[in-house]
This record gives C-alpha cells, structure tokens and sequence, in this order.
C-alpha cells in the first residue's frame, strides 16, 4: 500500500519541467531526485515527504523519451503518480523502472493539493481520506500486468534471453 | 453466423503503412491497432544521454554479456558534445568504451557525426520498411523514409540492444492529406508547426500519423524529415512517409543494402482522417509555452516581440537546405544589436558543405556564432542556454517552459527563414514583410 499527502499539478507536465535539460548528463537516483520537477515547482522537493503521491491532469510526462523523468521522480521519494492520462514514453518508462503509475480521471477530480491519500497498487484502488473517497484506477493490458508482475523489464528480458539459448 | 461474417471481415480489412511494416517483422501475416507484438528490430540507436542509462541496465541483465548484433546498434555523442563538463565527458566516455568492448560498428564521436537524427540517414542506416527503435523521442524522424521508428526509454534500449526486439502496442493510425503548393517563405516547418496545432500535444498519442497527399509528393526529404521529426510533438508514437522514388534514390544513394518498400492498402483503416489545404498557409509560430500553441505570423507581430536569442539548428531544421535559406536572407547584412545568434549545423557532413558553399561565411560576416554539430542549445544543455528573463525564437521543435534554459525564459518556434528574419530586427518578423521591405 502507498500512502502519503497529494501534490496537486496541471495538464501536460512534461519531461522539461520534471527533470530539466541541464540535469540529463546525471545517472545517480537520489541525486536526479533533488531536482524532480524543478522546472515545475522549485519547491517540490523541499516540501513533500517520502511516500507522497503527484496527482496531475491529462498528458503527464510529455516530451522526451528521457527515462531519467520517472527517475528523478521516484529518487525524490514520490511514490506514485495518479494522472488523467500519461505520455506514452512517459508511461512505458515508468513500468520499465518500476514508479507506480495510476490513470483515473475521477480520481484526480476527486482529490485536492494536500489531501491524505492511500493506493493499493495489487487492485488499483485509490482512497482519499481526507475527504473519505474511493476510486478504481484503469487496469493495465494483460501484457503489462505480466510485466509488472515479472518485477519490470528486465526480469523479462532475462527470461526471454533464456529461453533464446 | 454473424461473427464467422466479422471474422471474415477484420481479416480482409486492409493494412496501413505502420501496420504492413509491423507485421512483417513480428513474423505475422497481419496485424490491428491495439495488438501487442514483438517485433525484431533493424536498428537500436542510443545517445550518450540515455546509452549510459541503457549501458547500466544491461549489465544487470542476467546473461546478458553481449549486443544482439553489433552492426545494428548506431551510438552518437552529440547531446552535450564537445563534453561541457567533467560529468558529461563521463558519460561519453561510458558509451565510447562500450562501443569498444562491443565491437560497434557505428559509432560516431563529435567531429565524425552529428545530431543522431541528421547523422544516420546521412549515412545509409535508415531504410523504407525497416523497423527501428531509439533511446531519443525524435527517433520518429525516420518516418520520412518510409520506415517505422519509435522513441523509448534506456531500459526499453537496453532490451533491444541484447534481444533485437521490442514489444510494441500496434498503434491506430490517422492519416493526414495535404494538398495545395506552399506559399513563398512557408515551409514544411510551418506546416507541421500547423499540423501539431490542429492536433494538440496529446493528440495522437499511442498513435501512427500517415502523411499524405500532393504537397507531400512535391516536398523535399528535408522538408520530410523536418515533419516525421514533430510527430511526437503531437504525442504520437510514430509518424510515417510513403517512399517514394525521392526517397529510393536518397537511400541508394547512401547504402546498398536492401530493403522493402510498403505501401498501405487502399482499403487501410484509420482512426482519422484529416485534409490539411495548405494553399493560404501563412509561415507559423508556436508561441511559448507549448508546440501546439500556433498563430499565423501575421497574428503573433502584431505586437513587437522582442528577442534575445535566435537558434538556428537541431534534428528539426540543421540541415543544408535550412542553413542555405538562413544565409540567403542574412548575405551581406548585419543582424540586429540587440540579438545574438547560434548555428548549430546538424551534421559534420552538414558543416563541411555549408563551409565548402560560403554558407557558413556568410552567416558569420553578418554576426551569427556558428557552432560544432550537435544539439547545442536545443534542450538547454549548453553553448546557447537562455537566461532569466530572456526569449528566444528557434528552429528546434520544443518550447516547454526551461526547455532551453531558465525557466523564467520563453521560446517561440518557427522556420529557418522566419528565425533568420527575425535575426536581422531583433524581434519576431514574417520574412515576407522583410523582403517586400527590401530590409
Ligand atoms: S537536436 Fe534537440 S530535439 Fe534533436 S535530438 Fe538533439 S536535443 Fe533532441
């Protein structure tokens, strides 16, 4: 289970303002963490606490294919991301390096900058406590959920790899 | 009965471009929108920026010792080259080592390359039919030869560089038919700038746009490359070209290796359809802080907008062909005070024929700074980062706010021939105005 305070942004947050240009010739989690969504919001990092959850609008994460975004993301401690839709990039990377992504309309209309919020990844279900409201997030295509399953993509690969000898 | 009858019918269904090329290299007669495939890949590309991600990644890769094959992997420096910096050298030097221990054969240091985009049809990598994936979104410039090609993520890059495939999601395709003769000074760069603003940024997301129509037949590869390159700007995951012959003789002319040309079929299903006419096309700029917020230029000078900065380069527009026209417009005069002007040509082959013509002679007589190829200001990284403040209007393809620097700056896009105008008043001018004005 996932929980933590809802750090609320707007539409087409994009790759930028996640983990500026400048910053992309850094490899080191912890360190792109610092500045996850600087672009955006200088003070993410300095207000949010680990287990925090961004919640955003429709087109998260659009922009370039940089996978150093959902880094940065989870290098700050954010531990998911509730959006109306997600960049296609954006969204293969994050299941590619394991940052819980979530798509829920509703959700997001549902919850407010600051609110307590708790996801259960295994159901998709997300809670809003502060305001005692529940939410199903949209499930991911079989594929993807073996993915996830296998732990990401490397384990899958490692099985493919496997089965080629 | 009736659902022998839909059987039958989703399988005489045609196929679109994006769809023949996927099949054939997920080993299937057919494929749809939606399917999930794996399919074998001719080409894995990777920049120093997300080669030393995917380097990382493949050596935790249980069995994973070596590259699929070493002559389908193309690694270009070009992000922050020459190295800004002790950290970036570090990772040029990773991707450099790698290409070592590998045995890559296409490997290009700065000096020998490029811009990745501008680099490998340059050199004969990139062919109709072929399917290629790329650690870099613009990865789907390649569509202009006919191929299929995809940006993904390091660790998506690092599969295919040990497996030599990738599972990809069939995308839905909306077909887009152009029609009319582009005005004078309105380039293929106006018409995508359009284009990304009657999709909007998320407009094709997860999905193929097929270009079309007469004014396509009649464009340059330039002019297409500088198309297929924005797909993603409107989300899309690939955007692709019928080869036709321009496009035959552009690869021949680089390789002899063969491929195969498809061509979707009449009776292709698309998402969409869209008739762009393009007859009454002014030159287009998208303002800050999206590249989908477009206005004619007529519409964005009403106002005097001043710039700071004019960047003329990138995997959009630093080919020849865009620094022949910035020169045409800049020969023989000086630009304004108030701006200064980067050239990042594309490609060292770009910059060696802008040197051999004068090109780069000119645009330095009239004051331009012109720099080593690669991407340079275009993301920010260095040589031409915008400070507090500042606005810039560029050739590139992305105006996000920070995109080329402090976040308190603005990027406007537009054409080489809107950019080079502008470079000559200082604020964003429409170069046919300038011309009538004898300016
Ligand atoms: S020129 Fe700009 S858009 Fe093209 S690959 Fe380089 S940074 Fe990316």
């Amino acid at each position: 289970m996932l929980h933590g305070k809802a750090h609320k942004y707007g539409k087409n947050v994009d790759t930028d303002v996640i983990i500026p240009g400048k910053y992309c010739n850094i490899i080191d989690p912890a360190e792109l963490g610092k500045h996850a969504l600087e672009g955006l919001d200088p003070n993410y990092t300095t207000k949010m606490k680990s287990g925090d959850i961004i919640v955003a609008d429709t087109n998260f994460g659009c922009g370039s294919s940089r996978e150093v975004a959902p880094i940065a993301i989870k290098g700050s401690g954010t531990s998911a991301v509730i959006a109306k839709s997600f960049a296609r990039i954006f969204y293969r990377n994050a299941l590619n390096i394991g940052l819980p992504i979530f798509e829920s309309a509703e959700a997001v209309d549902g919850i407010d900058d600051g609110d307590e919020i708790e996801v259960f990844p295994e159901s998709g279900v997300i809670r809003n406590i502060t305001k005692g409201t529940e939410y199903k997030s949209a499930e991911f295509p079989p594929f993807m959920r073996e993915l996830i399953d296998a732990g990401g993509l490397v384990p899958y690969v490692e099985r493919r790899l496997a089965a080629k000898v | 009965m009736e659902r022998l009858l839909r059987y039958i019918n989703l399988n005489l269904m045609g196929m679109t471009l994006t769809e023949k090329i996927l099949a054939r290299h997920a080993g299937l007669d057919r494929v749809e929108a939606g399917q999930i495939i794996n399919a074998n890949v001719d080409l894995v590309l990777a920049n120093e920026l997300s080669a030393a991600v995917a380097i990382g990644v493949m050596r935790g890769i249980k069995g994973a010792s070596k590259v699929f094959d070493r002559e389908k992997i193309a690694l270009v420096e070009d992000h922050f080259v020459p190295a800004k910096d002790a950290q970036s050298a570090k990772l040029a030097k990773l991707m450099k080592d790698f290409a070592a221990e590998q045995k890559i054969t296409h490997f290009f240091d700065v000096g020998r390359g490029g811009i990745e985009h501008v680099v490998l049809p340059q050199e004969g990598l990139v062919a109709p039919g072929e399917v290629i994936v790329g650690g870099d979104s613009h990865t789907c410039t390649y569509g202009a030869l006919g191929a299929f090609a995809t940006g993904m993520g390091s660790t998506d890059i690092a599969a295919a560089f040990v497996l030599g495939e990738v599972w990809l999601k069939v995308p839905a395709s909306i077909k887009i038919i152009y029609s009319g003769t582009l005005g004078h000074m309105v380039y293929a760069k106006d018409l995508m700038l359009r284009t990304v603003g009657e999709l909007g940024i998320d407009g094709a997301t997860y999905r193929a746009i097929e270009y079309h129509g007469s004014t396509i037949d009649e464009m340059s590869i330039t002019g297409r490359f500088t198309m297929a390159n924005m797909a993603i700007e409107a989300g899309a995951k690939n955007g692709i070209f019928h080869a036709d012959d321009k496009a035959i003789a552009f690869v021949k002319e680089r390789t002899d290796r063969p491929f195969v040309v498809e061509k979707a079929d009449a009776d292709a299903v698309y998402e969409r359809v869209i008739a762009i006419d393009v007859a009454n096309l002014e030159p287009q700029v998208a303002c800050p802080h999206t590249p989908d917020n477009v206005h004619s230029i007529s519409d964005v000078t009403r106002d005097d907008v001043v710039v700071d900065q004019v960047f003329i380069g990138s995997c959009t527009n630093g080919y020849i062909d865009d620094l022949r026209i910035v020169a045409k417009i800049l020969e023989g005069k000086k630009i304004a005070s108030n701006v200064r002007v980067i050239v990042n040509p594309g490609s060292q082959q770009v910059w060696m024929q802008a040197a051999q013509e004068g090109v780069l002679t000119t645009l330095a007589a009239a004051g331009c700074a012109v720099n080593t190829p690669g991407c340079g200001a275009c993301f920010g990284g260095h040589m031409g980062t915008l400070g507090d403040g500042e606005r810039a209007i560029s050739t590139t393809n992305r105006n996000y706010v920070g995109r080329m620097g402090s976040p308190k700056s603005e990027v406007y896009l537009a054409s080489p021939a809107t950019c080079a105008a502008s470079a000559l008043t200082g604020k964003i001018t429409d170069p046919r105005v300038l011309e009538l004005a004898g300016v």
